[in-house]
């Protein structure tokens, strides 16, 4: 994971470079988790450009993260995301809490 | 041709985490010779890796056992077998309703079971308290046109 922090607009900006299943999220959770204490973004984007593969480990992992930057009073949300990835989401209905971004930030 | 091709593999594994990765990239390596989508590919990965974490986390609660993975073509189609001898489960309904999780202070989201079933044809759980379970997933591999096409050309 690489992570971008604009302190101007206190937009952090997660970008994730490996697949994503019940192996890595721990590992990433744990760095995510620092970023965003570290920081205190007033909004968070997890890029997943770079996502080849995630399995239902995301959905927790996210949904996790977002509870955390709330109450940092963040806004979250997600860009590049490839339909693989996209379909899992679509299946949960956390695409209401956590929108996807069409736009290229970063 | 092709649609009478017929093979199969097994695949025995310790219930390490690191072991996810390895074990859907092999079942996608294998499944490889019926010249499935990338679409078709990615879903095969993704049903493996659940059914496999679900052993991993729920069957073996982390401590030490083995996962087994049969793999069978038939025609056209894939057969996934995933199993442990782990705790079982309980209630198999409950489990399969989306959303439900046993360990939600994991982030577990309650949705493997809901994306087993809609990314392959079918899915069926086995499992016995104390015993294990096994789950069996199906999915046919849509031949292209022009595929179909070489092989009447071939017969005639
Ligand atoms: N191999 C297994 N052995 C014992 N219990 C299992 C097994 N697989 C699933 N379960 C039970 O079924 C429940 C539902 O499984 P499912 O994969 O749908 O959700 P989850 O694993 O809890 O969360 P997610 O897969 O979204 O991260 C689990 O919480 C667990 O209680
Ligand atoms: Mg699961």
């Amino acid at each position: 994971m690489k992570s971008k922090f604009y302190e101007e607009d206190k937009l952090l900006v997660l970008e994730i470079t490996e697949e994503i299943d019940h192996h890595t999220t721990e590992e990433l959770r744990r760095k995510m988790d620092n970023e965003i204490e570290r920081c205190m973004p007033r909004e968070v984007v997890f890029d997943f450009g770079s996502v080849a593969f995630m399995d239902s480990a995301g959905i927790g992992m996210v949904i996790g993260r977002y509870k955390l930057a709330k109450m940092f009073g963040a806004s979250v949300c997600m860009t590049n995301v490839r339909k693989s990835v996209k379909k899992i989401f679509e299946m949960c209905g956390i695409l209401r809490l956590i929108p996807i971004l069409e736009e290229k930030i970063g | 041709m092709r649609n009478r091709y017929e093979n199969e593999m097994k695949l025995e594994f310790l219930s390490k985490s690191n072991n996810e990765a390895f074990a859907r990239i092999a079942v996608a390596a294998f499944v490889s010779q019926l010249d499935p989508t990338i679409e078709e590919l990615a879903d095969i990965k993704t049903a493996v890796s659940e059914a496999v974490t679900n052993a991993i986390i729920h069957g073996y609660e982390e401590k030490e056992g083995m996962v087994k993975i049969v793999c069978k073509l038939i025609g056209n189609s894939v057969v996934i077998e995933v199993s442990d001898t782990g705790k079982g489960i309980e209630n198999i309904e409950l489990a399969k309703q989306p959303l439900y999780t046993s360990k939600p202070n994991l982030e577990r989201s309650g949705m493997g079971f809901t994306i087993m079933e809609s990314f392959m044809d079918e899915m069926k759980i086995e499992s016995v308290v104390g015993l294990g379970t096994k789950v069996t997933m199906k999915k046919k591999i849509e031949q292209e046109v022009s595929q179909k096409e070489e092989d009447c050309a071939i017969k005639a």
